[in-house]
């Protein structure tokens, strides 16, 4: 059940969807937080969002070599942290930009499809759609 | 506060050296929580006595708070310094990115000292300090901005700040502000004159990091309630809507909103510079600063033909609030929202404070209509209300003109008005141009004693908004206008956005400390706030700032408030009140 972005034109760029991500992934703050929220060069131009779409044939999953990246039933990956030797290769797979990196622990953080993000946006830039 | 919190780092920079250091200072951030009672700690350690503001020695300080990065509309930065304007307390308050960036970046405050050879600037990521050229960004000219080149040169998008000055800010401009994220600022008091005194064109800061709270479920469930009541609440809607411009025509219709240096109480077409009319004619988009959620910054978009080539236009956007729409819109005389837009523009390219041009140029048109100031001093300009072109040109004037008028209204309207003449209409507080509300005598009484002289210190308006139905005696304007200012201490200590106000109550910001590691109660919490306000006074006093000598402009008796003609004796009775209560604090 993954988050789509519904219109980013009303993305005000407030970045409470990555604080919510944070806590989904059960921490405080920016750095354990998989969506991301980017200015079109400049403010002014308005905001793109980034957050995993659950592919169904997951690239990141192909491309990682350790198998630490569990194909989903209904899209997305599970992350096996034991497994994860954070080579970064699922990063670069993903070509929507939607895992993010945790530097202190060197490993990727990967969307585990819960729709918190959504639920937080005051400005319904993102749904989460029930499959 | 948590042990492991990174809120205790202070970064500190010496430009003459190009070296930095970092201190902890867990005992600090215990003690004054963070934000302004940080920062004026700080400013009391680092700014020897007697400096002059343009000194290498002048510190400039960033401070945060526990709860930034930790709850929502938390998101606000507070800058100190010597201000170069009133030569004492020097403090303004930006959000934009910069609060979650430092916060990100691991610390509860950075400290800049000395002056750069060459004109520089500082990128901090992390815990990586970069001291960067930046000869070429130096005297650019409108156009080329500075902030687009150091965002293709640094690392960091989308969660950084970038802080830089303008022209006004390099040719230190006593009321130069410091912009950020293109659209917010450290606007009052000359925090960009101390950057530009420095040559230091900007301020890189970024960072990702995880924070620590004592009890992450209970930590959830606040953040819910703080977000969902964010929602619900009536007045974030105001602020997202129409933004502070609603505030227009009610403070129009009442009389509170200042018009041509207080000259009149009418302004024939007031409603075409409204909110309403901005929102209908202009509003392009809605932006907030880093982890707000209520997205009170509003971009107008202004169409602009090219004069040398017809059907040939370029669209620029500029974030407009009630605060410009008075100084560069009612106070000048402006009815039309492009040309108060315009005005916006210049003031944005030379990187001036907004309110202390607009109403320098106020004063100006006065001092010009009075012939205290004359054609020759202007190099030919004429000042005139409502004239949008010659106040742009007498904007740009103020940066690059050659003449000795010119030079000296760069210092403010105190210092202009000390020289030339014109004191009884020099709207000035404490040297500080006044902000957009003539509506009684908590307004204007406030701006004189508050701590750096803005509305925001004690909000008197809001007290005068409540005297229209409500009559209050001089010691209860006296008590209501502290006491406002001494809670107002701890929410920029944490730093809240003065918007969020109504929903962190005094139990919520204990329940929120509670979790970023502060056991407090409501009396403690009361008297760190008595304690930093006290702190900040003596910083003024130490600058050689008299309490019994401060003086209210004459004109604001002269004209109707938006509570009527003020009473100069009971002007004067609540000023005792609060000067006793002021030095009984002391
Ligand atoms: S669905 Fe959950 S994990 Fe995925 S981006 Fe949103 S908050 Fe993060
Ligand atoms: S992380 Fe990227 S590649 Fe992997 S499932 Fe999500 S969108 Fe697809
Ligand atoms: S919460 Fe919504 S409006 Fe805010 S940054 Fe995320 S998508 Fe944009």
């Amino acid at each position: 059940m993954p988050v789509f972005v519904k219109d980013s034109n009303k993305c005000v760029g407030c970045l409470i969807c990555m604080f919510a991500c944070g806590r989904a992934h059960l921490a405080v703050g920016l750095e354990s937080s998989c969506i991301k929220v980017r200015s079109q060069g400049g403010i002014s131009r308005g905001f793109s969002v980034f957050v995993c779409r659950g592919c169904e044939d997951p690239p990141c999953a192909r491309a990682c070599p350790e198998d630490a990246l569990i194909v989903r039933k209904g899209g997305g990956v599970l992350l096996k942290e034991d497994r994860c030797t954070g080579c970064g290769s699922c990063v670069k797979a993903c070509i929507l930009d939607a895992i993010g990196w945790n530097n202190s622990k060197n490993k990727p953080v990967i969307c585990i499809q819960c729709g918190e993000c959504a639920k937080s946006c005051h400005y319904k830039v993102l749904e989460h759609k029930r499959l | 506060m948590i042990k492991e919190d990174t809120l205790r780092k202070v970064l500190y920079i010496d430009l003459s050296k190009k070296k930095f250091w970092i201190e902890d200072r867990l005992e600090l951030f215990s003690q004054f929580i963070g934000g302004t009672g940080v920062a004026i700690k700080l400013l009391h350690e680092n700014c020897p006595d007697n400096i002059d503001p343009f000194s290498p020695e002048n510190p400039i300080i960033f401070a945060i708070g526990p709860l930034n990065g930790l709850f929502p509309i938390a998101s606000k930065t507070v800058a100190m310094f010597k201000s170069p304007h009133t030569g004492n307390l020097g403090e303004s308050h930006a959000g934009g990115r910069s609060a979650i960036a430092i916060r990100m970046a691991g610390y509860g405050a950075i400290v800049i000292k000395g002056k750069s050879e060459r004109p520089c600037y500082l990128a901090i990521h992390g815990d990586k300090i970069y001291f960067r050229d930046a000869t070429t960004l130096w005297g650019l000219d409108e156009g080329v901005s500075s902030g687009s080149l150091i965002r293709k040169q640094e690392t960091g998008a989308g969660l950084r700040t970038i802080m830089r000055i303008g022209p006004a800010g390099e040719k230190m401009i006593t009321y130069a502000c410091v912009t950020l994220e293109t659209y917010r600022h450290f606007g009052r008091l000359g925090l960009g004159a101390v950057f530009g005194s420095k040559n230091l064109k900007a301020v890189v800061i970024s960072g990702k990091r995880d924070l620590k709270v004592t009890d992450f479920k209970t930590y959830k469930e606040i953040y819910g309630e703080l977000l969902s009541q964010l929602a619900q609440s009536d007045k974030m809607k105001k602020y997202h809507e129409l933004g502070t411009p609603a505030n227009i025509m009610p403070l129009s219709f009442s009389k509170g909103i200042p018009i041509k240096n207080l000259l009149t109480n009418e302004l024939i077409g007031i409603e075409n510079i409204s909110g309403e009319s901005f929102a209908e004619k202009h509003l392009g988009r809605r932006v907030a600063c880093s982890h707000c959620p209520v997205a009170c910054i509003h971009l107008a978009a202004l169409r602009k033909p090219y004069e040398d080539e017809p059907y040939f236009y370029r669209t620029v956007y500029l974030s407009y609030d009630y605060e410009l729409i008075y100084a560069l819109g009612t106070m000048l005389g402006i009815t039309s929202s492009e040309g108060v837009l315009k005005l916006i523009e210049t003031v944005e390219d030379m990187g001036l404070d907004a309110i202390s041009t607009g109403v320098t140029l106020a004063w100006l048109t006065e001092a010009f209509e009075k012939g205290i100031i004359k054609e020759k001093m202007t190099e030919g300009l004429i000042p005139q209300w409502g004239n949008v072109e010659s106040y742009i040109e007498l904007i740009k004037k103020i940066i690059y003109g050659e003449s000795e008028l010119f030079k000296d209204i760069g210092k403010g309207i105190e210092y202009v008005s000390s020289k030339y003449g014109g004191k009884d209409f020099a709207l000035t507080y404490g040297k500080n141009e006044m902000p957009g509300y003539h509506t009684g005598y908590g307004a204007h009484i406030g701006y004189l004693f508050g701590t750096r002289h803005s509305h925001l210190d004690g909000a008197g308006y809001a007290i005068d908004k409540e005297a229209m139905i409500k009559s209050f005696n001089e010691k209860e304007i006296a008590e209501k206008l502290i006491n406002e200012e001494l809670w107002r201490q701890i929410i920029s200590s944490l730093v809240i956005c003065f918007f969020g106000r109504e929903i962190y109550t005094p139990e919520m910001v204990l329940k929120c400390l509670k979790l970023a590691g502060y056991e407090l109660d409501e009396d403690r919490l009361n008297e760190i706030g008595k304690e930093i306000y006290v702190n900040k006074y003596r910083f003024k006093i130490r600058c050689g700032f008299d309490l019994d000598n401060l003086q209210l402009p004459k004109r604001i008796f002269e004209i109707n408030s938006g509570t009527g003609i003020l009473d100069q004796e009971f002007a004067q009775k609540i000023i005792n009140k609060l000067k006793e209560k002021i030095k009984s604090l002391l």
